[in-house]
């Protein structure tokens, strides 16, 4: 894949919260940035977040969480890795309290952006794990 | 904005002052300085009597109580009663909340509120969904055996509740048939359905659509009839702007939206052959309060003004009571910060104010910890005593419409009032509510306004403490978090859950069921089938689950 090509994110929610405020400016932010970001609206299931990553060749997945739906996102690391697609870098944003983030970060997540984090901060958080993604895959194959 | 009147003779007094008092501005520091308020309105540096609308009196302010209500609609407001103490609970299992609850109540709390498990809000039982999900951030309710336990001890004869309750309103079935277990007629029963607007779980926060749109106008209109038939003392409706505004909404947008719902709503009770002065005495609101002080306290005042003039004109009601905007204000959480959370204190002080000084009739005040995790017993009990404070110790019911006479804030009303009826007058050009929803159109404002307000912050515009300013080195761990509820208190309310299906009368169930589905078909009233069902021991998944397959499950929008 050509290092121009600007990242491609997923910007979804999983669980029952439907709290979105978040995912969509996130969302809206990136697509303003330049990169080509596929929206869902809220409580998609995990096997179709895999399936969505597949099919997108998504370098990056970002999970909003209002209300606890990121107790989910470890059973999502898993599936992902199940799926064989450990290379793409998951991060999540939202309220997660300090001693979740550490379970997060131990499950296998890149970046926990919690409320009040800039959104430029992300953007940038997201073109270098997107770098870093592609070059995995150049230097596996 | 009202220009002073230039004559052409020799100058008035005022306009000699006037102009002593521009020059002297002129010549001050950050004389230049602009500002507008989050609604987009600009706003002046000083307000004189040549703003106001004070000649209009009696026109555009009246006394208290009587059309158009600005000033307050009960001719005592907070000087006779305080607005109700009603905070919001929502954790675990049953017994957690009745305990939070009871605790509460002892400190002040004057009302019950029920925020029930996000799986209770997407229409499910707690055996169909991850176990991690269960009691995080609400109680698991699914049966009238859980409602028992929820309100033992709670006297539901003589206080009011308010159930975060959307389509199809299982939670007050089960209330309901708690009462008839008690022997309370529902005649006594006296409280609001806090989450009915389906249009602005549609347009905003998703927690419902168990059912389609569609379908849960319909069901809507069955509770109205159903309550002002059967609990005449239950609010069925609560327009919800709170949604709306925490999801990027201005303040104008946010009272527009659900003044333009209402309206919808009220079209769909009159089109069912309902009486305006019979059905209008119920509608209740539900509102937003940032901490944008004087913008807050415009908002409710032009809300309560426009209301009135909706009522009486548009619908034609007579009864004063119908033109009554009864309102619920809840402090915003987007406006508190994770960065320096005790600040967070302060911000709700100033939210609580201006919605005192915006006359509502119950308060739900956010604990400080809320952008942490789901509040903790010592930030809830803060929050409680933050009303004790404003209402016992500054003494602000004292006075009725106290800020009323301002020259800015009457100027400000009046602005705010404008800008709302444009913004109604866009969603009746595009059909009403309903229209500009399936459209997008509201979506699309509200995502708009999310978006720009975010980037003000961004650009320093907009200062939020703590976190484009005054930043300041923090510990994560320094302040307690709600712990989960524990496994085993969860596995036993799975436990109890399977029992309770295995031991109750399955075939008065499955008759439930079934006479729940053949009014949806039909044109039956479909909530009293679901207050039918919910006494003979259907659950709160089953009623759901029947309903969606009968009337369709609804699915957002996926656009950005």
């Amino acid at each position: 894949m050509p290092e121009q090509q600007p990242p491609k994110v997923i910007v979804t929610k999983i669980g029952f919260d439907g709290h979105d405020r978040g995912s969509r400016v996130v969302a809206a932010y990136l697509r303003d940035a330049g990169m080509e970001v596929v929206y869902t609206p809220p409580w998609q299931e995990i096997a179709a977040v895999v399936k969505l990553a597949t099919e997108e060749d998504a370098d990056v997945i970002g999970v909003s969480s209002l209300a606890t739906d990121h107790r989910l996102v470890p059973k999502l690391m898993s599936a992902l890795h199940a799926a064989g697609l450990e290379d793409v870098r998951v991060i999540v944003g939202g309220i997660v309290p300090p001693k979740d983030e550490r379970l997060l970060l131990e499950a296998g997540v890149a970046r926990v952006f919690h409320p009040g984090a800039a959104l430029g901060e992300i953007a940038e958080a997201v073109r270098a794990l997107t770098q870093a993604r592609r070059k995995q895959l150049e230097s596996s194959t | 904005m009202n220009k002073p009147i230039h004559k052409p003779v020799a100058q008035t007094e005022f306009e000699q002052a006037e102009r002593r008092w521009q020059a002297a501005f002129d010549a001050s520091p950050g004389a230049a300085r602009r500002a507008a308020n989050r609604s987009g309105i600009e706003v002046k540096p000083l307000y004189t009597p040549q703003d106001a609308s004070g000649t209009r009196y009696l026109e555009t302010l009246g006394f208290p109580g009587e059309y158009p209500n600005t000033r307050g609609i009960y001719a005592s407001m907070h000087r006779g009663r305080s607005w109700t103490q009603r905070q919001l609970i929502g954790l675990g299992v049953p017994e957690d909340y009745n305990a939070r609850l009871k605790e509460l109540l002892a400190h002040g709390a004057s009302a019950v509120s029920l925020i029930p498990c996000n799986s209770v809000f997407r229409g499910y039982d707690a055996d169909e969904v991850p176990e991690e999900l269960l009691g995080t951030c609400g109680t698991v309710v699914n049966t009238v055996d859980d409602m028992t336990r929820a309100l033992a001890d709670i006297p539901i004869d003589r206080i009011s509740c308010a159930l975060n309750d959307p389509s199809p309103f299982t939670l007050l079935a089960l209330v309901l048939a708690v009462a008839k277990r008690r022997h309370i007629p529902w005649t006594r029963i006296t409280g609001t359905s806090n989450q009915s607007d389906c249009i602005s779980h549609f347009v905003a926060n998703h927690m419902f659509f168990r059912l389609a749109l569609p379908g849960a106008r319909r069901v809507l209109v069955d509770h109205i009839a159903f309550c002002n038939a059967e609990v005449p003392g239950w609010n069925p409706l609560s327009v919800v702007g709170q949604h709306m505004q925490q999801a990027g909404a201005t303040p104008a947008e946010a009272m527009a939206f659900t003044l333009a719902s209402a309206i919808q709503y009220a079209e769909d009770c009159q089109a069912r052959g309902m009486a305006p002065d019979a059905f209008l005495p119920r509608f209740t609101f539900f509102f937003d309060i940032s901490v944008s002080f004087f913008e807050e306290i415009a908002k409710f005042r032009a809300g309560r003004r426009i209301w009135a003039k909706i009522a009486r004109e548009r619908f034609g009601a007579k009864d004063p009571k119908a033109w009554r905007f009864k309102f619920h204000g809840q402090t915003s959480g987007v406006d508190l910060t994770r960065q320096q959370p005790l600040n967070n204190i302060a911000r709700v002080a100033v939210q609580a104010m201006a919605g005192i000084f915006g006359g509502l009739q119950s308060l739900h005040t956010d604990s400080y910890d809320e952008v942490l995790s789901v509040p903790t017993a010592e930030a809830a009990r803060i929050a409680v005593a933050t009303q004790n404070v404003l209402r016992e110790e500054a003494q602000l019911t004292d006075v009725i419409d106290p800020l009323g006479g301002s020259y800015y804030l009457e100027a400000l009303t009046d602005q705010m009032q404008e800008r709302i009826e444009s913004i109604i007058a866009r969603i009746d050009a595009a059909g009403g509510m309903y229209r500009a929803v399936e459209q997008g159109l509201v979506q699309r404002m509200i995502g708009d306004s999310a978006l720009a307000f975010q980037k003000r912050v961004e650009s320093g515009e907009q200062t939020i403490v703590g976190v484009n300013a005054y930043q300041a080195e923090e510990d994560a761990d320094a302040y307690s978090v709600l712990e989960y509820p524990h496994r085993e208190r969860i596995a036993a309310q799975l436990t109890r859950l399977a029992e309770y299906k295995s031991q109750r009368v399955n075939g008065a169930v499955a008759r439930a069921l079934d006479g729940l589905a053949r009014a949806a078909q039909g044109n039956a009233n479909v909530m009293a089938r679901v207050v039918e069902a919910a006494d003979a021991g259907a659950t709160h998944g089953e009623i759901c689950a029947c309903l969606r397959r009968e009337l369709g499950f609804g699915q957002p929008l996926a656009m950005v």
